[in-house]
């Protein structure tokens, strides 16, 4: 693969669209990504990777929400979301959404909550 | 830090670290931004979503000259928990034309702060009916201002017509150890919902 172009306009539209190679939107597994779903690197960056997929594998070495790895890259969301989609397709990083109390039809769960209150009266 | 992930890449590398996340929701000029503020451990960050018209056709989502497109900013937070949970605070965007957003902002989320500023309670109405619509579980944080005037708290529920089950608390959002105040207190609600869940009828 050649080394990715640089756009011209690196803060545009044109920007995102090379960056995504076109789409607009992540599909399978990283479409249900969330802003605070924690992200992992798998493996190490490796040479001949598209910038922005070593940068995340290189920041998510400690797991990092995609909300922070949008703001570090100044990446927005659904940009952001795209390029995920590629790593975890190609098992290069591991997503893990934040746990749910309220709906998703699982149990209320009260261990979890007493923990973060016991976190949070620690502050 | 935990090393082990780097010596087993494929394992559980995030060493069971778990995220959870709680918005804090109120009208424009409520304090959300500095309630995030005050309460993070981190520097409070802004992530972008930049959003398009959902009925547009996929292909022209991002289509380079597309007018539809706009950029919504969340102010967010976080606090380390322990070793292997992280909170995560959400400033819901203060734009009132951005709140269709809300459905999938507020997916995940153990529950809400609505920040309310008693000068203009009329500000965090439209909050409020979003999470009763949503069935999130909220608590009002009435924000003091400086020339906030006393109310008392039940004239207040009462003008916002929330029910007596929700907590209503006196804040100062840029307080640090009054924001967390404001989570305990929705920690300590959400625990009351979830052991009246289990009781048996």
């Amino acid at each position: 693969m050649s080394a990715p172009r640089r756009p011209t306009d690196p803060s545009g539209l044109e920007r995102y669209y090379v960056l995504t190679k076109g789409r607009s939107g992540p599909g399978g597994s990283a479409s249900s990504l969330d802003v605070a779903t924690l992200i992992v690197s798998r493996v190490a960056p490796l040479p001949g990777m598209q910038h922005e997929h070593e940068e995340i594998l290189r920041r998510c070495r400690d797991p990092l929400s995609v909300a922070e790895l949008g703001a570090h890259l100044g990446l927005p969301f659904n940009i952001l979301a795209v390029l995920l989609a590629d790593l975890l397709e190609a098992g290069r990083v591991e997503a893990r959404d934040p746990i749910p109390v309220h709906g998703a039809g699982r149990g209320p769960d009260l261990a979890l909550l007493e923990e973060v209150l016991s976190g949070l009266e620690r502050l | 830090m935990d090393l082990k992930g780097f010596d087993h890449p494929g394992e559980l590398s995030a060493g069971g670290t778990r995220s959870v996340k709680v918005m804090i929701a109120g009208g424009f000029g409520t304090g959300k931004t500095t309630m995030v503020r005050s309460v993070s451990d981190i520097k409070p960050l802004t992530t972008e979503e930049t959003l398009t018209q959902a009925s547009a056709d996929v292909d022209h989502l991002i289509g380079v000259a597309d007018k539809t497109e706009t950029t919504v900013s969340l102010d967010f937070g976080k606090i380390s928990i322990n070793d292997s949970l992280m909170l995560y605070l959400f400033g819901t965007p203060g734009q009132e034309r951005f709140w269709f957003l809300w459905n999938g902002l507020f997916k995940g989320a153990l529950g809400a702060v609505v920040l309310v500023d008693t000068r203009r309670l009329a500000s965090s109405f439209r909050a409020i009916e979003e999470m009763e619509r949503q069935d999130v579980p909220f608590v009002i944080a009435l924000n003091v201002f400086p020339d906030s005037k006393d109310h008392p708290i039940e004239e207040i529920r009462d003008a916002l017509d929330i029910s007596p089950q929700t907590p209503i608390v006196v804040c100062d959002a840029r307080d640090r150890a009054s924001s967390r105040d404001v989570l305990i207190t929705l920690m300590r609600h959400l625990m009351e919902r979830s052991a009246a869940a289990l009781e048996p009828r």
